[in-house]
């Protein structure tokens, strides 16, 4: 940064010809141009070595009439460790998306605290909310970039979701480490515990499930998923730790606090209770 | 080989000031002004190319003038904010800062460009106390004033700033905030007969110190004529955001649907 206060800033203290330039509206590109060192994807690697480094686990998301319910389980593990058990994975990216990752931990959240500004960024000097698919496809690129880091081992897939306001509908998209970004019908899940949360949604999800039902279907397949996989994060009781849940709908993202998680979670503990399998 | 006339440095330097000044006196004033819960942002601007928009989570820019020029600055000041609040935290993207570099940018224009910015800006941003806000007003050479109370600029901005001398006081509810700002904007400076100015002539927004985050909302429709109706009992504007689906930045009185 070369002693200015903000990267890329003229010595005079004025502001420099690339804050003035016409044209993008990307705070991705802008940065890129003035201090590619702050893009995760941008940085020198140092050749060879696969570094061992937390890795967040398990997300899922399922559609309900009017709108999308998002959740993650609240584990990062480092091997056979577990490296934070009230991590979030689960994250708004503006009044109409939420981002869940998997993956690498640090870059992940690097990744999302990125994303954040770029749509904000895109909202302020636009003055509107970019488009659904504009916002997958955002996201995309930033994964794409960060694909010399992935082939290291610090790979990050994120889910993402969002209300479509043209279409007044929720969706969901997922993505794979090059960059590839899939629509997808009804529920996905990503991360360690996917293939277990997937199953449990597939049984559980229903078309024209209701809200409620549809966040108890959400929590019930980390349950499933936290049943049968190390790395993700069962409902913790005793600290009180609960999955994070985003619910998405016209009137924008709402978290469930503390209390209303809590209440729904020790519903599901307490019906499993002889049942563990949940079998209905 | 032709030789320049000489021109002494004063002389230049108040005929792009005269050039610039006679430039920002063309347009429609815009004024900044505090009320009870935060900083109110008054224009008269019909179109949608704003002259008012927000910046970081509690600052906002307002500006007369040459559009494309400001806007240029605006979307500089946008991008400095932003890279500030990454690469830091969030808290320390500051009004100062942003005015700093604005004045540097607008006094190198002024004495090394041959053509000056025809604009005049205004940075302010809301404290938690209203004893904390922040507002400096910025002129084409780079002069920079911290102001407390109201700012007047642009069109004929001497008339305005008298009613606004007289009326403005601490702690004025927003209803009353914008019945001052718009009288002032309406009056003619001629001395003829007020303007009648119609809420959809009008570009209004607020940073609302009690909100979290993002503080910056746009007033428009029914909400906005009711806050200019005095014999209106709603003088605040609501402190939730609507749940109509769009963008949150928008307080329009509308009932959701």
């Amino acid at each position: 940064m070369k002693g200015s206060s903000t990267p890329g800033e003229g010595r005079s203290g004025s502001l420099p010809a690339a804050y003035l330039r016409p044209g993008s509206a990307s705070f991705t590109e802008f940065v890129a141009s003035v201090a590619p060192e702050l893009l995760p994807g941008r940085r020198p690697l140092p050749a060879g070595a696969v570094l061992e480094a937390p890795h967040g686990t398990t997300i899922v998301a399922a559609e309900f009439t009017g709108g999308v319910v998002v959740a993650g389980d609240r584990r990062a593990t480092m091997g056979n460790l577990i490296a934070n058990r009230d991590m979030e994975k689960v994250f708004a990216a503006d009044e109409y998306s939420v981002v869940g990752i998997a993956g690498t931990a640090g870059i992940a959240v690097e990744l999302v605290k990125l994303y954040q500004v770029e749509l904000e960024h895109y909202e302020k000097i636009e003055g509107t909310i970019m488009s659904l698919e504009g916002k997958a496809n955002r996201l995309a690129s930033m994964i794409r970039a960060n694909l010399g880091l992935a082939m290291q081992g610090l790979t990050v897939v994120p889910m993402f979701a969002g209300f479509d306001l043209d279409e007044d509908r929720g969706r969901i998209y997922s993505y794979d480490v090059t960059g590839g970004c899939y629509s997808e019908r009804d529920h996905h899940s990503i991360g360690s515990g996917s293939l277990f949360a997937r199953g449990s949604l597939k049984k559980l999800w229903r078309p024209g499930l209701a809200e409620v039902d549809t966040i108890r279907a959400c929590l019930e397949a980390l349950y499933d998923a936290a049943d049968d996989d190390s790395a993700t994060g069962g409902p913790d009781v005793g600290r009180r730790i609960w999955p994070t849940l985003a619910v998405l709908d016209r009137s924008g993202v709402r978290f469930l606090t503390a209390d209303e998680l809590a209440e729904r979670v020790e519903a599901i503990v307490a019906d499993r209770r002889g049942n563990p399998g949940g079998a209905r | 080989m032709s030789m320049p006339f000489y021109v002494s440095p004063e002389q230049l330097m108040k005929d792009k000031a005269d050039y610039a000044r006679k430039g920002i006196a063309r347009g429609r004033s815009v004024i900044v002004l505090q009320y009870d819960r935060g900083i109110a942002f008054v224009a008269e601007n019909p179109q949608s190319l704003r002259k008012i928009s927000e910046i970081y989570d509690r600052i906002a820019f307002a500006a007369v003038g040459m559009y494309y020029e400001f806007e240029n600055l605006r979307v500089a000041g946008i991008r400095y904010a932003d890279l500030r609040g990454y690469s830091y935290d969030r808290s320390d993207v500051s009004a100062r800062g942003l005015a700093n570099a604005y004045a540097q940018t607008l006094g190198t224009v002024f004495t090394q460009e041959p053509k000056p910015y025809e604009i005049e800006l205004c940075v302010a941003e809301v404290g938690h106390t209203a004893d904390r806000d922040q507002i400096y007003r910025l002129t084409y050479d780079g002069s920079v004033a911290d102001q407390h109370g109201f700012v007047v600029m642009g069109g004929a901005s001497g008339a305005a700033e008298e009613r606004l001398k007289a009326g403005w006081r601490d702690g004025m509810p927003l209803g009353d905030a914008l019945v001052l700002a718009v009288t002032a904007l309406a009056a003619d400076p001629a001395g003829g007969e007020a303007r009648a100015l119609s809420p959809e002539q009008l570009e209004v927004a607020v940073l609302d110190r009690h909100r979290p985050r993002r503080t910056f909302r746009r007033i428009v429709g029914p909400l906005l004529a009711d806050l200019l109706n005095t014999d209106s009992p709603i003088a605040h504007a609501p402190e939730t955001d609507e749940g109509v689906p769009g963008h949150h930045d928008t307080l329009s009185g509308e009932p959701s649907t």
